[in-house]
């Protein structure tokens, strides 16, 4: 590895402030699992890891009733899926957080990271889709807040500016009635990276028999995570079953624009953004309904 | 060259103080600094856990810490699981059972197994083979080191 210089960041101002002296020339550590692969393989370069783990608002992993849940960029993927509130709250965050890598790579992984390096298939960011996860940016003396589903612009790409860092999210509290999944096909058990990623939420009336808002997001089949707002328009007001399903799910494929590679056809990721849109809004509804 | 830092950490129960360059990860700390050689360089890239151990009592790939953010913290390696000329029941486990041909994967599947028990003393085969998916082993085929794992939760 090149050599760098390694500042523990006090706050986010100073993380912001080291971040915007440095021109480019730093780079955000928070769990390291993508970024010190990616600094030894020299894909990257750095003068100055900025550490953020050690920021309070960074490091933050609180549920309010009213706030909702405020979710540090650098929290660890093993404390968000044992955290009682996220369990109970999130269960869309909780498939997620549970699927990224093996427990070593959970145990520093954290999905603010995830969602920077912004993969296609990165497997949080449909989750944090259909959670409506809002991104708290940070600047030295300002912040500005970006719906998750516009951060990702391109592979590896994301809406951040130089200078600017993710310093947390922030989900807002599920309604009555909710529910949410995230499914994922990998040939493997376990350990794999998504050949396709489908995240759903469904939020069911007072009576559970109808669905008053609903939320479906796709990985691995666009160049960035998908938000598909049509295939949850579709089952407003309708009753929660296979038919309405399918019909969510013709829009998602409609929606897909997959690319043929070695993990998968785009035939083949079509069709799975079928099946696994149908078997994600069933889980959630299935969740909704308890 | 940038300089290097002064590093104060707990290791296996001892206080250890290091000098490291930012760039050196904590496995690179660990076996060349210290001359810790438990825990090894498999594929240094997060992929095979060879390299694991407990950071603050969680499991992490020691290839993907920084030997700068160890400061202040407490670690577990493998040297530290015998205790008193005893070997760590996981470590009887793995002998009975002959969990292990070459070796190399060994400390990092005992760290590995250590965390899930710490976490869950009375798994499951299914959890024992989905908790260890981080960690290859390209002798055993597994099996040998699931029982192993079973074994001692049972002794536990």
């Amino acid at each position: 590895m090149q050599p760098f210089r390694y500042i523990r960041a006090q706050n986010v101002e100073h993380a912001a402030t080291l971040l915007q002296q440095q021109d480019g020339r730093a780079r955000i550590l928070a769990g390291g699992t993508d970024l010190i692969v990616a600094l030894r393989e020299r894909r990257i370069a750095a003068e100055l890891l900025i550490d953020i783990k050690g920021v309070p608002e960074v490091d933050e992993l609180t549920y309010d009733a009213h706030d909702g849940l405020r979710l540090g960029a650098a929290v660890p993927c093993h404390r968000i899926y044992r955290h009682a509130d996220v369990l109970r709250h999130y269960p869309g965050i909780v498939d997620a957080a549970s699927l990224i890598g093996g427990v070593q790579i959970q145990g520093r992984a954290s999905l603010g990271g995830n969602l920077c390096n912004a993969s296609p298939a990165a497997d949080s960011i449909p989750a944090l889709i259909v959670h409506s996860a809002i991104c708290d940016i940070a600047l030295p003396q300002t912040r500005r807040r970006v719906p998750v589903e516009e951060f990702c612009v391109a592979p590896g790409k994301t809406v951040l500016a130089r200078g600017e860092f993710l310093a947390s999210l922030h989900l807002p509290p599920p309604p009555p009635g909710f529910g949410a999944a995230y499914l994922r096909f990998i040939p493997r058990n376990e350990m794999d990276i998504a050949v396709v990623g489908v995240g759903a939420s469904v939020q069911l009336d007072a009576d559970r028999r109808h669905i008053v808002a609903a939320r479906i997001a796709l990985g691995a089949v666009a160049p960035t995570p998908l938000f598909v707002p049509e295939a949850g328009a579709a089952l407003l007001g309708a009753a929660p079953d296979d038919a309405v399903f399918a019909r969510a799910a013709e829009l998602a494929q409609a929606a897909a624009r997959p690319i043929t590679d070695m993990r998968g056809t785009a035939e083949f990721r079509r069709h799975l953004v079928g099946v696994l849109t149908r078997r994600a809004l069933a889980k959630a509804v299935e969740r909704a309904s308890k | 060259m940038k300089s290097k830092v002064i590093v104060a950490t707990t290791i296996n129960g001892d206080d250890v103080e290091f000098l490291c360059e930012p760039r050196q990860s904590l496995l690179e700390v660990l076996r060349d600094v210290l001359g810790l050689t438990g825990a090894k360089e498999g594929c240094n890239n997060g992929n095979c856990g060879a390299c694991n151990v407990l950071l603050d009592g969680v499991l992490v790939n020691s290839c993907l810490v920084l030997g700068v953010e160890a400061e202040g913290r407490t670690i577990e390696t493998v040297e530290g699981l015998a205790a008193g000329g005893e070997l760590h029941p996981l470590q009887q486990k793995f002998l009975e059972h002959a969990a292990l041909q070459c070796g190399i994967c060994t400390p990092g599947f005992l760290l590995a197994a250590k965390a899930l028990l710490d976490h869950n003393p009375d798994p499951t085969e299914g959890e024992v083979r989905h908790w260890l998916a981080g960690n290859l082993c390209r002798c055993t085929g597994y099996d040998k080191i699931v029982r192993a794992v079973l074994d001692a939760a049972d002794a536990g």
